[in-house]
């Protein structure tokens, strides 16, 4: 059965409606490929084998009596551990809510549930999603199943190699300055940002507010749209979900597949996002790509957004300023753990410091104390209210190039997955890493990443973003899957079908080697 | 800007309750230094007259009709808690007995 890990979400959905497969085999296959790989990969936190075996044979059941279901019930999803589920633990990657389990589903994972998607576990991530590596998750890293002794992106590395190597159709993921499009890129998978506010965040452990965001993490941009229709839409419990009335994703997705799709869009290429500091074979997949963009018809433009170099700093002074006050929750009363001091008395104050000590990671100290400083009296409006000017800034770098443009492209990451520990000593050389993605959280805009081949120099994949207006996140799944189409049809086979193969018995030959 | 010292660091660190090693104050000085520097340009183009953004989108305050709705019952609530009394979290002492 393994074979049905191959398939896209949307074809196993095929299987499963028309019961030539049953949602138990479809689950097993996953669970065996997890149990196989995953020692290795780590992608899972924690994998809920027999929950997931018994929701899928519900849903059999179900679709045995007759049942009409959402196209996607039955097919296998990893939540990012950032989004609370009620009966798995949910830690967002962080020693202070080691065991945790919510007594409550965010309401993303409600919608999965009620469609009858079957929840294989929670997947590894930054502690509180602070990193593009997954390397500051306090239980270890996730490998890059393209080379192992790489990161496979971050904060949600753990989706995006939990997709990629085909434990699981597809993922949630939460990105608040690139968490779902930077993994993409490095993995080859496809991952969505949604436009601010059209997906709800209750239940999504937070960052950031003004810049978090769920979204879909899959293989095919179409997947991604299947599970975007299912998870967005307003919710009363979020204050900041939008009220907009969406098209359905999926249609936009196969609207991408007919002739002609890309004849007469107008494509915008952000000047500032190219050049210096992107590697060569990550320049030289863009380019193709222009190239064959050009070819179907569609209009490339050259545009400007002078403020983008600014994109970086301002965000490194929001959300550092919203964490510190986000992550004050953390105060060893309602949930996680609690340390005593191991000197002086036991009052709330030091119950909490050394709480916070002990349970936070040094990533989450450095923005805690970082946000602290810029929020604080006689530095705030130097940091923080400049850091909100440039903002608006960048905003309007956006509002000009969409006057001009439908769709903007740039690399999705400036360089392919780099290896462990090359940027952990020095904070700003990982932080530069989000160059690309940073702006469209900072603008509330949609964006998305899907592979457009492998850098020469290292084999390693490239990811291309797509950015849209705020709210025409259709416009994305028109235009990314008109793309994917191409290049397949160029490449003659998919993306992640030309990842190295993942057997228990390599994984043993690798670890003996590493001995 | 400013120059962050070690005693800065410590006094960000006790208004953040997080108890610090000497080591990570030594550590975070040198790495907030850095950091700062860099992010510090924001300052260039931030100009009085630019107006500052919250948001990414222009909402405003949302309500809700004040009615009861179901929500966690007690042992729900409770059920996360490090410790407890009854259908009370437990605390340590607020105040120091000095």
């Amino acid at each position: 059965m393994t074979y049905l890990t191959k398939l896209s979400a949307a074809a196993l959905s095929e299987l499963l409606v028309s019961k030539q497969v049953s949602a138990v085999e479809a689950t097993r296959a996953h669970l065996d490929h997890i149990t196989a790989v995953d020692t290795d990969l780590h992608a899972f936190l924690h994998v809920a084998g027999d929950a997931a075996l018994d929701a899928a044979a519900k849903i059999d059941a179900r679709r045995a009596a007759g049942e009409v279901l959402n196209s996607l019930a039955g097919v296998p999803i990893a939540i990012k551990d950032v989004l609370a589920t009620q009966d798995m633990p949910t830690t967002a990657g962080s020693k202070i809510l080691e065991g945790w389990v919510p007594p409550y589903d965010a309401t993303v994972v409600a919608h999965l549930r009620a469609a009858g998607l079957i929840l294989l576990g929670k997947t590894n991530m930054d502690e509180f999603a602070m990193g593009s590596s997954t390397e500051h998750s306090a239980y270890g890293v996730t490998r890059n199943p393209w080379d192992r002794d790489r990161i496979p992106g971050g904060s949600g590395g753990g989706s995006a190699a939990a997709v990629a190597s085909f434990q699981a159709p597809l993922a949630l993921g939460s990105d608040t300055g690139g968490s779902i499009r930077q993994p993409a890129a490095v993995t080859g998978s496809v991952g969505v940002k949604p436009t601010y506010g059209g997906v709800s965040r209750y239940g999504a452990i937070a960052l950031a507010s003004s810049l978090d965001q769920v979204g879909p993490v899959s293989r095919t941009v179409y997947d991604a749209a299947l599970l975007h229709d299912v998870i967005g839409g307003h919710d009363p419990l979020d204050s900041t979900s939008l009220t907009d009335s969406w098209p359905s994703m999926a249609a936009a997705a196969q609207a991408g597949l007919t002739d002609g799709a890309l004849k007469g869009v107008r494509v915008g290429v952000i000047k500032e996002l190219a050049g210096d500091g992107f590697q060569a074979g990550v320049t030289q997949r863009f380019t193709e790509t222009l190239a064959l963009l050009v070819a179907a018809g569609a209009e490339i433009t050259e545009v400007s957004a002078p403020n983008f170099e600014y994109a970086v700093a301002a965000y490194y002074l929001i959300l550092p300023a919203e964490a510190s006050s986000n992550l004050a929750r953390f105060d060893s009363v309602r949930f996680g753990i609690r340390v005593n001091p191991a000197s002086g008395s036991l009052t709330s104050e030091h119950v909490m410091s050394a709480t916070r000590e002990a349970g936070f990671g040094d990533e989450v100290k450095r923005r805690i104390i970082l946000g602290t400083y810029a929020l604080s009296a006689g530095y705030y409006d130097a940091y923080y209210g400049s850091a909100q000017k440039v903002r608006t800034l960048i905003q309007r770098d956006f509002a000009a190039a969409f006057s001009q443009v439908d769709v903007l492209v740039s690399p999705s990451a400036p360089t392919t997955a780099f290896k462990f520990g090359e940027k952990l000593a020095d904070p700003m050389a990982m932080y530069i890493n989000d160059v690309t993605t940073i702006p469209a959280n900072l603008a509330g805009v949609p964006g998305m990443s899907i592979p457009i081949g492998l850098a020469p120099e290292d084999g390693l994949p490239v990811g291309l973003q797509i950015m849209a207006p705020a709210k025409a996140d259709a416009r994305l799944y028109t235009v990314g899957a008109a793309i994917e189409q191409l290049l397949e049809a160029r490449w003659g086979h998919t993306m992640l079908s030309q990842a190295p193969a993942l057997t228990p018995t390599e994984m043993f030959a690798s670890k003996e080697g590493a001995v | 800007m400013s120059e962050i010292t070690a005693e800065q660091v410590a006094h960000l660190a006790y208004l953040a309750r997080i108890d610090l090693s000497p080591l990570e104050i030594t550590s975070l000085t040198r790495d907030l230094g850095q950091i700062v520097d860099s992010i510090a340009k924001v300052s260039e183009v931030a100009t009085a007259d630019t107006p500052a953004t919250s948001h990414p989108m222009p909402l405003t305050n949302v309500f809700r009709d004040d009615v009861v709705v179901p929500s966690l019952t007690v042992e729900q609530a409770l059920s996360g808690a490090p410790d407890r009394a009854g259908d009370k979290f437990r605390v340590p002492a607020i105040l120091d007995e000095e």
